[in-house]
């Protein structure tokens, strides 16, 4: 049609439009301009996660995440959330293994307003023992509320299962039992010792210049230091499983059953992911949820959703299979899933598949990077997963680059079709 | 709210088309909308509306069931679909040089669609299994008894998805003629934005859309539920441990004015919500009247509220999760207390003010999204008109304390409400074999 135009590449995230520089405590800055709308997006992550929390009192960096906004020395509660809310903005804290990670948009002029609540509830927090015994509550609500999830049981076993003995097993927001475990004080002592300015990384991206935002951000956390700060520690090996594990939880007055089944997947900078990353579009993505959701929804009408997903972390990743059935179709689904695994893992993709996924993640790129928070997100990656600033430019020849053979490859050293995890959550099998 | 121009016209055979060129990234979003949903219902039928929008992606002659996503996929696209009350809606969005292909498709599936037996029987077990899936969830079983409890003889008695009696039942023809029935150019707009020339695109739209014919789309009027004379409660009992509490108040039309008095009550109460479907985010709630009244006051440990903007009046949600100390009584108690202040009149303009600038960021956030911005380009159409989109801001700007006060009179009594419980049953042990 005419008036469209071709995409061009250059308008991607590259060392050209992305201003990055690192403040001597060590915060590593990336800003990004976008003057479409009025608002900005910040996003970043600290050095310290749930990696650092003790079995007994497992949840612990959570919970000192979801508690730096309950009063600082210098606001209540209510006067941080005041400030926040009043200006349509947004700001929040979370955890993961390996990092606290943060997140706030606001309209551009809020940005200032948005940075130093940051910085007040990064550094100073005060943990008001009221305020924390709300949060336990909420915690503990949430939890009993996943006890009865049939999806996150499923998928809490199964992690506990491939990642036995490793970080990755344990959930980031801990059991009843440790949270009850945790007192003000280990939450004091957990944000002294982990909390700090040590290989921080905060973009900003939306309508503000560059070089201000770099200016706002050494203002106000430029004289941040944290001495304690400790370096992460190695992690250990993960080993695979020597034969496939099944595991049934039964979940009483439940109507549907959640199945996840799968194994250890590559790091992020593992040298294989993208094939494998490609390779998974193809097994239960693409296009209605690959080959997985032609087989067990559109051909057999087993499930609403049944599709994979290779998730990637900084020292493993998972790959797995996930699908909502019917108590009954259970083990005709499971038998479907296993013998498209070992198609997988035994024969070459075709060419026309792999064309398919690679034009669908060259194509799809400049849609995920659109908005404030798909750049910002991007950027972010970039650092956690030392990409390289030139990561989106190199992209789609990258992508290009995959054979079948290499994704045979991947397919071969992770997906073991009789070394896998699978578990269901849902009502009582005999009770189907 | 917005700044470039919006072009809004018609083709002969009575499609609407909605266009707004917005030069930021070089992506299109295309967006057909149909007015019909769940409202368009009846008894024996219900969940038809949903399940015709999956049978929307089981192809035509020309785009065989498997082929359309993953052409759309191929391409890089994303494509998806949804059912309401009011509408139905199918969106692409696609790099901007390859939106022809979207635009071919959904206009051949307005008319060409197949509804082969062997694929309805198929889809029939999926949608089975979707119900199911929410069924498992107690806030589903919650509102669901709610929605029925409310309304008597209006159509939006039934949840969206439909009753499992229905789905066992509806059969191949139902479908198709139900298809046949509301998916023709005059029951329909096409809303696109993004990277493209208005003159071309207008010209590519009348080739692939201007020869359907226009259709007969049936004119629906359900029946007017009668005002409500009582209060209604209602309890769900089911597994788990957690105590939910919603309140449901009959609410204003989208067109009726006091549906914008209401939408900034409902900002003060639980939080502000914008008009935003995709990377809008929200704005947390914990200065709104009811979180500092139920969650810092320790009575439940999160609390919402839900205003649907819908052609005839729905209902206005205050949902609550009750802290395991407390019961819904005590929580109910003090939802009551908040809603008499607000008919006391005890709102400043400053509150309100706060409101609007909360609008204002939540509209430049849904702003940086092309998709977004297509979805708006055509949802006020399917319970009102485009212009009340245009005139949202403004709207919510004039009103005044007096009008919530007067909402909140109007509606917030118990009489026009249902008060519904899920209760769950606990004690059950979660068991785990190994096999």
């Amino acid at each position: 049609m005419r008036g469209l135009r071709p995409v061009n590449w250059k308008t991607l995230p590259g060392p050209d439009d992305i201003t990055l520089v690192e403040l001597p405590n060590g915060i590593t800055v990336l800003a990004r301009p976008n003057f479409n709308s009025p608002s900005i997006v910040i996003s970043g992550y600290l050095t310290s996660g749930s990696l650092f929390d003790p079995n007994a009192q497992l949840g612990l960096s959570q919970f000192t995440a979801m508690a730096l906004m309950r009063g600082t020395q210098s606001k209540t509660f209510q006067q941080i959330y005041d400030s926040i809310e009043s200006v349509g903005a947004t700001l929040g804290f979370g955890t993961s293994v390996h990092n606290i990670s943060f997140g706030g948009r606001a309209l551009a002029e809020d940005l200032p307003l948005l940075l130093s609540l940051f910085s007040e509830a990064a550094r100073t927090p005060t943990f008001p023992n009221e305020q924390i015994e709300r949060v336990r509550a909420q915690i503990m609500t949430h939890l009993a509320i996943r006890a009865q999830d049939t999806a996150d049981l499923a998928s809490l076993e199964f992690d506990n299962i491939i990642f036995s003995g490793h970080p990755y097993s344990r959930p980031e927001d801990g059991y009843p039992e440790t949270i009850a475990n945790i007192t003000r004080a280990d939450l004091e002592q957990f944000h002294r010792a982990y909390y700090g300015p040590r290989g921080m990384v905060i973009v900003v991206v939306g309508a503000v210049e560059p070089q201000k935002a770099v200016d706002l951000v050494r203002q106000t956390l430029g004289d941040w230091e944290n001495p304690l700060q400790p370096v992460p520690p190695e992690m250990p090996a993960i080993t695979l499983l020597e034969s496939s594990v099944r595991r049934q939880i039964d979940v009483p007055g439940k109507v549907q059953t959640d199945l996840v089944m799968g194994t250890v997947g590559p790091a992020r900078c593992a040298p294989e992911w993208l094939a494998a990353s490609l390779g998974n579009s193809i097994l239960g993505q693409f296009g209605m949820m690959g080959r997985i959701g032609e087989s067990v929804r559109e051909q057999a009408g087993l499930a609403y959703h049944a599709s994979t997903s290779l998730n990637a972390w900084i020292s493993a990743g998972s790959w797995e299979v996930t699908a909502g059935v019917n108590p009954e179709n259970l083990q005709r689904s499971i038998d479907l899933i296993l013998s498209e695994l070992a198609r997988f893992s035994t024969e070459p993709v075709t060419r026309e598949e792999l064309d398919d996924s690679q034009a669908n993640y060259i194509g799809r790129l400049p849609l995920s990077l659109e908005s404030n928070g798909g750049v910002a997100n991007a950027l972010v990656n970039l650092f956690r997963f030392q990409l390289g600033l030139d990561y989106y430019q190199r992209y789609p020849q990258m992508v290009k680059s995959v054979t079948p053979e290499m994704v045979l490859e991947a397919a071969r050293l992770y997906l073991h079709p009789d070394r896998l995890a699978i578990v269901s959550a849902g009502p009582a099998l005999g009770d189907a | 709210m917005t700044d470039s121009p919006v072009t809004l016209t018609q083709l002969s055979n009575g499609l609407t088309i909605h266009l707004k060129e917005i030069h930021t990234a070089p992506i299109i979003s295309h967006w057909v909308w149909y007015r019909v949903g769940s409202r368009n219902e009846t008894p024996g039928i219900t969940g038809i509306s949903h399940w015709v929008e999956h049978m929307q992606f089981k192809g035509t002659p020309m785009f065989p069931a498997g082929m359309l996503d993953k052409a759309i996929s191929r391409e890089g696209g994303y494509w998806n679909a949804f059912t309401y009350l009011d509408w139905t809606t199918f969106f692409e969005t696609m790099p901007a040089d390859k939106i022809e292909l979207a635009m071919r498709l959904e206009a051949n599936r307005m008319a060409e669609s197949q509804y082969k037996p062997e694929e309805v029987e198929s889809e029939r077990t999926v949608i089975i299994s979707e119900r199911q899936g929410h069924e498992n969830e107690p806030r589903f079983r919650l509102g669901e008894a709610i929605q029925k409890a409310a309304f008597a003889s209006h159509p939006y008695h039934h949840e969206v998805i439909g009753e499992i009696e229905d789905l066992r039942a509806i059969t191949r023809d139902d479908l198709f003629n139900y298809y046949r029935s509301y998916y023709v150019p005059r029951n329909a707009i096409v809303a696109i934005a993004g990277d493209f020339d208005t003159p071309s695109m207008l010209a590519r739209l009348e080739e692939l859309y201007g020869a359907l014919p226009g259709g007969n789309p049936p004119a629906v009027r359900p029946p007017l539920e009668p005002a409500q004379d009582a209060e209604r409660r209602l309890e769900v009992t089911g597994p788990g441990h957690t105590t939910y509490l919603q309140l449901s108040y009959h609410a204003p039309a989208a067109s009726h004015p006091d549906f914008f008095a209401f939408s900034v009550l409902d900002s003060l109460l639980t939080g502000a919500t914008g008009l935003n479907m995709f990377g809008g985010g929200g704005v947390s709630n914990k200065t709104s009247r009811l979180y500092r009244s139920l969650v810092d006051g320790e009575l439940a440990v999160s609390v919402g509220g839900g205003l649907q903007a819908t052609i005839d009046p729905f209902l206005y949600d205050i949902s609550a999760t009750v802290r395991p100390d407390r019961t819904p009584d005590d929580v109910l108690r003090v939802i009551d207390e908040e809603v008499l202040r607000l008919q006391d009149g005890q709102v400043t303009s400053e509150e309100i003010a706060r409101a609007i600038k909360q609008a204002r960021a939540l509209f430049a956030y849904g702003s940086e999204n092309i998709t977004n911005q297509a979805f708006w380009l055509g949802y006020a159409e399917m319970f009102d008109r485009y212009a009340w989109f245009e005139q949202y801001t403004d709207r919510l700007a004039q009103v005044t304390a007096q009008d919530i006060q007067r909402a909140a009179q109007h509606y917030l009594v118990p009489s026009n409400r249902v008060v519904g419980a899920y209760l769950p049953t606990g004690g059950e042990e979660i068991g785990e074999e190994e096999e």
